[in-house]
Formats: structure tokens, C-alpha cells, sequence
């Protein structure tokens, strides 16, 4: 199996049994953001730690990516083989809305206020076989 | 001290293929020193901009090296607005008479392709596809319409009424009518937005004359003038373009800010407002804007936009020329180009598309990225 490597540091918690994504929090004033930045964007203050924002939430709103994007959209697809992908905003139980792909890319599964679970699922694999993984949300199914 | 208009110019929207973006900037420049009938000898100054086609101040290269100040401006699609909030505090502060705003641009075909860099965020959001305008557009109106109740017939409405208004344009790009039906089967491009229902990139050049208004009936015989300029940037809590995450506490978006600031300076309302140009960088965001611009509430756009009171005809006419739909969006030059139609509005020179009763009062709103509103209000 190839290796896994995220993307980029410090998005998320990897590997482990139960990834959570990371955001920073201000000591000052309490507001948190993702992803994790030293300064408070909504008080200036750079008194902020790293935390985890979870790894549920819920659909704050969502769109179907149809085309391929242009570069600097960088996946290993081509023009054939780029499949539409769902972008949305879950709101995480940290306090912040986290832009995100979904693993759904039908309108149909899709609705405001849905419950969404973390996933990191690999999004490409470069020249030397390295897979780079990436966070995306999928709906939570009733047990 | 006020400032008035006292020439516009335009370089037709569109595609110029024989052209570069930095010519038909000079182009329209020169249609703007014919229309006040004045040379670019006379110019004391001039600030411009434009995102693919080259620095402003490149143009005195085709205008004349005249040593005259000349100010580069970028402020993403909100360039042509802070580039005429520029001048209009030039001129405010006695330091200058006459001088020149210029906006043009040429994109490659194609959704716009930002950089991360180039806005303060890491390479990922880019490469995993998250950095896309449309998308934004998309998100942002996928939550109006579940918070206020619009539907997909209000998004339709925008697109035709922005098409037919391209037909009565001599200067647009989309000079083609749409029926309701065709917008409606259009390919779904981000859900809830389709086809029909974006604003493509595109070329073209705008450029007005500015002078200080006392001295503008030596000029012309009529002049407009600019009773605000206002430009505002987003607070922590609205929902803008090319955010990573978003906070969960609500401020208004600066369209809101900038929007009150230049009803408080002009002194007026929205209620006085006789012609509105607004950014419909697609036909959700016209929607959104129409409130955030004080025109309407919140969700009362689904019923104005069936009752047509946006048309030309109607009690609140909105992109008479068809807006950014039926232009495209050659981003330097568009939110100038915003000024040129309410101008020919207010001269009553708008022929099939012009709004009846002797409009006195138009207002220009330009919208761009990440979170920056430019607001002008000009009257007779």
C-alpha cells in the first residue's frame, strides 16, 4: 500500500482512530477559525492556541462543484476521468463554519441542517506514489 | 466642495480579439475626453486599474507622457469603485480640478483562476478545489434562499430581465434575448446557479472625466454629479468570498456599510433613488444585493422580481444596460462601467433602454473579492 501523507500540516488530526479537524481558538475573546492562525481575526489578539473543532457538524449550506476546476486546483484527474464534487459549510461544535468538500456530489443528498461526520480520505497520489489526504464530510446514516 | 461627471467613455464589452485590454482602455479614455471635449494634455491627474491586462499607467504610453500624477489601483472586482473613490477624494481635496478614472481589462476564457498567495491562504485550498468565485456565489445563495424564502422562479427572472436588457444595448456583450424557459434548462453549473445565470469574464474599457463641480460648467453643459463614494471592507462575521471557515456570529456584509455610509453623506434614501446599478456577478448575488442595498427587505425580492419591478419600466429599475450578466465582467473596467450607464441614464441618453420620467438620481454598487463594497451616488 502506497504511503499516506496529508496534504498540509496541521488541518487535522492523522493518523489516528478518530481524526478531529484543528482550528485555533483566541484566549481573549473566545472566537475560533479555521484553520489554525496565530492571530485572532476578530479582535487582533495574538494570544490564540491550537483545538480540536471536532469531528461532526451540521450542513450549514452546499453547492455541486461541476467543472474541473483550473490549476491551482491540483487532484490527479484529468478532463475524462473529473467527477462533480459537493462543497459545503459545517458548522462544527468548536463555533466556526469549516469550508469543505463533501463526499456526496448529487443534490440529492443534500439538505440544509443535515448531520455531517468528518472523513480523510485520500485526494491524490503524486509522481513518487505518495497518496496526500485531504478532510471531506459525508452525511451521517441512521444506525 | 462637490465633484462632478463632466465625460464619460466606453470601450464595448465583450471580446476585442484584435485588441489588447490595455488598448480599448486607452479607447475608451479617448471617448471620454471627446465627450467632455477636452484633450488628455488638460488631465491633472488619473488613477485606474485592471486585474490581466497590464498597469494603468502603462496607458500614457498610447495617451501621451505628459508627467501628470498616475495611480495604479487593485481592489479586485471592486477596482473600478475605489479607483472613482480615489479621484472624487482627489478632487475633494482641493488639490486637483480635472482628471481622468480608467478601467479595463482582457481575461483569458474560462471561470477566474485565483491564487492562494495572492489572498493571504495556503496552497491546499486551492489544490483541493475550494478557491472558485462561482462556488462562493453558489453557497452564499444556497442560504439565502433557504433563510428567505426565494425561490428558483426569482433567480430565472433576474437572468431574463438581464438579457433583454442586453438586447436593448449597442455596447453589451449578450446583445440576445433569453426566454424564461431557456435559463430554466440551462446547465446547472453550482447548485442552485445555472448557466444562464452567470456573468462570464470578459474585455472592455470604461473611463470618466471627473473635475471639481464648480468649475464643471466650463466644461459642459451637463454635468452629473457625485453626491457620495464610499468603499468598505468586510467585518469579522459576514460571509464573503474565499473564506476557509466562516464565524458563526453574524455583522452585515460590507455592500450593507458601504451602502449606508453613502446614503448618509448624499443625504437621501434608497426611496430616492430613481436608477440602480447593481453587481450580478450572477443572478443570486443581484438578489442579495438588492436588499443589502436597502432596496427591499430580506426575501421581498421573490415578489418584486414577479411584479417586474426591476425592469426598466418598474418602480426600482436595476442593470438597465443587463448588468454584469449581459456585459461580462472585465474586472478593472466593470464597476466604472456601472458609472457610464447611470450617467447615460441621468442624461436621458439610455434610447430604447432608457428609463422613463426624467431620471434624477442613480447609484452604482460594485461587489468583489474577498469582501469589498464600492457605493456612488450620483445625481443631476
Amino acid at each position: 500500500m502506497s504511503r499516506q501523507v496529508p496534504l498540509h500540516e496541521g488541518l487535522f488530526t492523522w493518523p489516528s482512530s478518530n481524526p478531529q479537524l484543528l482550528g485555533s481558538r483566541c484566549s481573549q475573546c473566545a472566537e475560533a477559525t479555521f484553520p489554525a492562525q496565530p492571530d485572532c481575526r476578530s479582535c487582533g489578539s495574538r494570544d490564540t492556541k491550537v483545538v480540536e473543532l471536532g469531528d461532526h457538524g451540521t450542513l450549514w449550506t452546499w453547492t455541486i462543484q461541476t467543472f474541473m476546476p483550473k490549476q491551482p486546483y491540483h487532484s490527479d484527474e484529468t478532463a475524462e476521468t473529473f467527477r462533480p464534487y459537493g462543497v459545503g459549510y459545517v458548522e462544527m461544535p468548536g463555533g466556526v463554519r469549516v469550508e469543505a468538500r463533501l463526499q456526496a456530489n448529487s443534490p440529492e443528498d443534500l439538505q440544509i441542517g443535515m448531520r455531517m461526520k468528518l472523513d480523510i480520505i485520500p485526494f491524490r497520489t503524486d509522481e513518487n506514489g505518495e497518496q496526500k489526504m485531504t478532510f471531506s464530510f459525508s452525511a451521517v446514516t441512521e444506525a | 466642495m462637490d465633484v462632478a461627471i463632466i465625460g464619460i467613455g466606453l470601450h464595448r464589452f465583450g471580446r476585442s480579439p484584435d485588441m489588447t485590454g490595455m488598448q480599448q482602455g486607452a479607447s475608451a479614455v479617448r471617448a471620454a475626453l471627446a465627450d467632455a471635449g477636452l484633450c488628455w494634455q488638460e488631465m491633472q491627474f488619473a488613477y485606474g486599474g485592471s486585474q490581466d491586462a497590464g498597469n494603468a499607467d502603462a496607458l500614457v504610453n498610447e495617451l501621451g507622457l505628459t508627467g501628470l500624477q498616475f495611480t495604479n489601483i487593485w481592489n479586485g472586482c471592486a477596482t473600478g469603485g475605489s479607483s472613482l473613490h480615489a479621484a472624487y477624494s482627489a478632487i475633494k481635496s482641493g488639490e486637483y480640478d480635472v482628471g481622468v478614472v480608467v478601467g479595463f481589462d482582457k481575461h483569458p476564457r474560462g471561470a477566474f483562476n485565483p491564487q492562494p498567495k495572492d489572498w493571504g491562504l495556503d496552497e491546499w485550498y486551492g489544490e483541493t478545489g475550494l478557491m472558485l468565485t462561482t462556488q462562493f456565489f453558489a453557497l452564499k445563495t444556497q442560504r439565502y434562499m433557504h433563510d428567505h424564502g426565494i425561490t428558483e422562479d426569482a433567480l430565472i427572472r433576474v437572468s431574463e430581465k438581464a438579457f433583454k436588457n442586453g438586447s436593448l444595448t449597442s455596447t453589451a456583450w449578450r446583445q440576445q434575448a433569453l426566454s424564461y424557459e431557456e435559463i430554466a434548462s440551462s446547465a446547472m453549473v453550482s447548485d442552485p446557479l445555472r448557466k444562464y445565470m452567470f456573468c462570464s469574464p470578459a474585455e472592455g474599457g470604461a473611463a470618466l472625466i471627473i473635475c471639481n463641480a464648480d468649475k464643471a460648467h466650463q466644461y459642459c453643459s451637463n454635468p452629473l454629479f457625485i453626491k457620495a463614494a464610499a468603499v468598505r471592507t468586510r467585518h469579522y462575521g459576514s460571509f464573503e468570498v474565499f473564506a476557509p471557515s466562516q464565524a458563526m456570529t453574524v455583522a452585515d456584509a460590507p455592500t450593507v456599510t458601504a451602502s449606508r455610509a453613502a446614503f448618509e453623506v448624499a443625504g437621501i434614501g434608497p426611496e430616492d433613488i430613481d436608477v440602480i446599478q447593481l453587481q450580478d456577478t450572477d443572478s443570486g448575488t443581484e438578489i442579495m444585493h438588492m436588499a443589502e442595498n436597502g432596496f427591499c427587505e430580506h426575501g421581498e425580492q421573490e415578489k418584486l422580481l414577479r411584479e417586474g419591478a426591476t425592469g426598466i419600466n418598474g418602480r426600482i429599475p436595476v442593470n438597465t444596460d443587463g448588468g454584469c450578466l449581459a456585459n461580462g465582467e472585465p474586472v478593472g473596467a466593470s464597476g466604472l462601467r456601472q458609472v457610464y450607464e447611470v450617467c447615460v441614464q441621468l442624461r436621458g441618453e439610455g434610447g430604447a433602454r432608457q428609463v422613463p420620467n426624467q431620471p434624477k438620481v442613480g447609484y452604482t454598487h460594485v461587489y468583489g473579492a474577498p469582501g469589498i463594497s464600492g457605493v456612488n451616488i450620483i445625481t443631476r
